[in-house]
């Protein structure tokens, strides 16, 4: 439901990380999601298209990575998926669990064009 | 392709400003909880019973988040404590950053506890540090004893669930004991407290929890 501001946390992610007159040049974002971060990945796409278009960041396309809900048990050191709300360890039972990964919300890289190739 | 590397969590600054906002609560000792729960389930309800029990000897002010209109904070306002309307026009979760001007307007002195009442909704607002010392979720029994697993996100993150409108059991399909049991396969520390807002049940049990949680002044 709030992808629109996080849309736009990545734009301004973007913005202080690439200089103004290169941002033309931005082509891909690579942004990973948890599967528990309370995104909608199609969503979060269409957000970002929608508040690019018409900019110099025009032509960026997100990149998104999802990644699903890894966990460890606290008693047996089990790692292992969490699926279907189901925050139990499946090798020993116990619901101790720590969840290692899944919940991240981050932009990891950004790829822009090579201007120098068609420069010259 | 020039390939820059950053690693960022798109929510950062937000994280930043809820941990000056946890800081400056803590600095006045001042426990902070974060209430959140679907529409209508109960929050503001929930904060005029747990005001009322509570009584005088604790001080609490209560931040308010709306999509539109005062009506909460008019609500609270009638408990004569400190009550800071937010609105967020259309936004579905409060973040940091709204909850700093708030306690900017708000005088903290002597307060024991703060209550962020969320805009109502089970995803987003997961996701926001606000600074709170931690998550209260209200799921009333209407909405089923299956909605925990629902929202796991939200039932993970939260230290207290309230099953809420425990009055109207006799009268709907919500079986109590799997609600608990589908909360706490989610989470196991879960505190859970039954109450009702019109009977009172098990307020004088969630504001004892909350006392010996929260009043130990510095």
């Amino acid at each position: 439901m709030h992808e629109l501001s996080i849309a736009q946390g990545i734009v301004d992610i973007i913005r202080q990380y690439v200089p103004a007159d290169q941002t033309a040049d931005v082509r891909q974002v690579k942004v990973r999601v948890g599967h528990m971060a309370g995104i909608v990945p199609d969503s979060l796409d269409f957000c970002f298209g929608a508040i690019v278009d018409g900019t110099p960041l025009g032509d960026a396309r997100l990149d998104i990575e999802e990644t699903p809900v890894r966990s460890q048990c606290a008693g047996c050191s089990e790692v292992f998926v969490v699926e279907g709300s189901v925050f139990r360890c499946p090798s020993c039972g116990s619901p101790e669990i720590r969840i290692i990964s899944g919940t991240e919300l981050q932009v990891i890289e950004i790829q822009l064009s090579d201007r120098q190739a068609g420069a010259i | 392709m020039n390939i820059i590397t950053i690693e960022r969590k798109v929510l950062e600054r937000n994280d930043e400003i809820a941990d000056q906002n946890r800081a400056l609560l803590r600095q006045h000792g001042i426990l902070a909880f974060n209430l959140v729960s679907s529409p209508g389930a109960g929050k503001t309800s929930i904060v005029e019973r747990t005001l009322e029990h509570l009584g005088q000897d604790v001080r609490v002010g209560v931040i308010e988040g709306d999509v539109q209109t005062d009506f909460d904070a008019q609500r609270v306002a009638r408990y004569r404590v400190p009550v800071i309307q937010i609105v967020t026009n259309g936004g579905c979760h409060l973040e940091a950053r709204l909850v700093q001007d708030a306690l900017a307007q708000m005088d903290l002195r002597g307060l024991h506890m703060l209550i962020i009442e969320n805009v109502g909704n089970l995803v987003c607002p997961a996701n926001y540090d606000l600074g709170e010392a931690m998550k209260v979720v209200v799921l009333s029994t209407t909405e089923g004893d299956d909605k925990p697993l629902k929202y796991p996100g939200m039932v993970r993150n939260a230290s207290v669930l309230l099953i809420n409108k425990i009055d109207l059991i006799p009268y709907i399909p919500c079986d109590l004991a799997a609600l608990r049991k589908n909360a706490l396969q989610i989470n196991p520390h879960l505190q859970i407290f039954e109450t009702s807002c019109t009977t009172n049940a098990g307020i004088a049990e969630w504001c004892r929890w909350l006392k010996e949680k929260g009043v130990h002044r510095p």
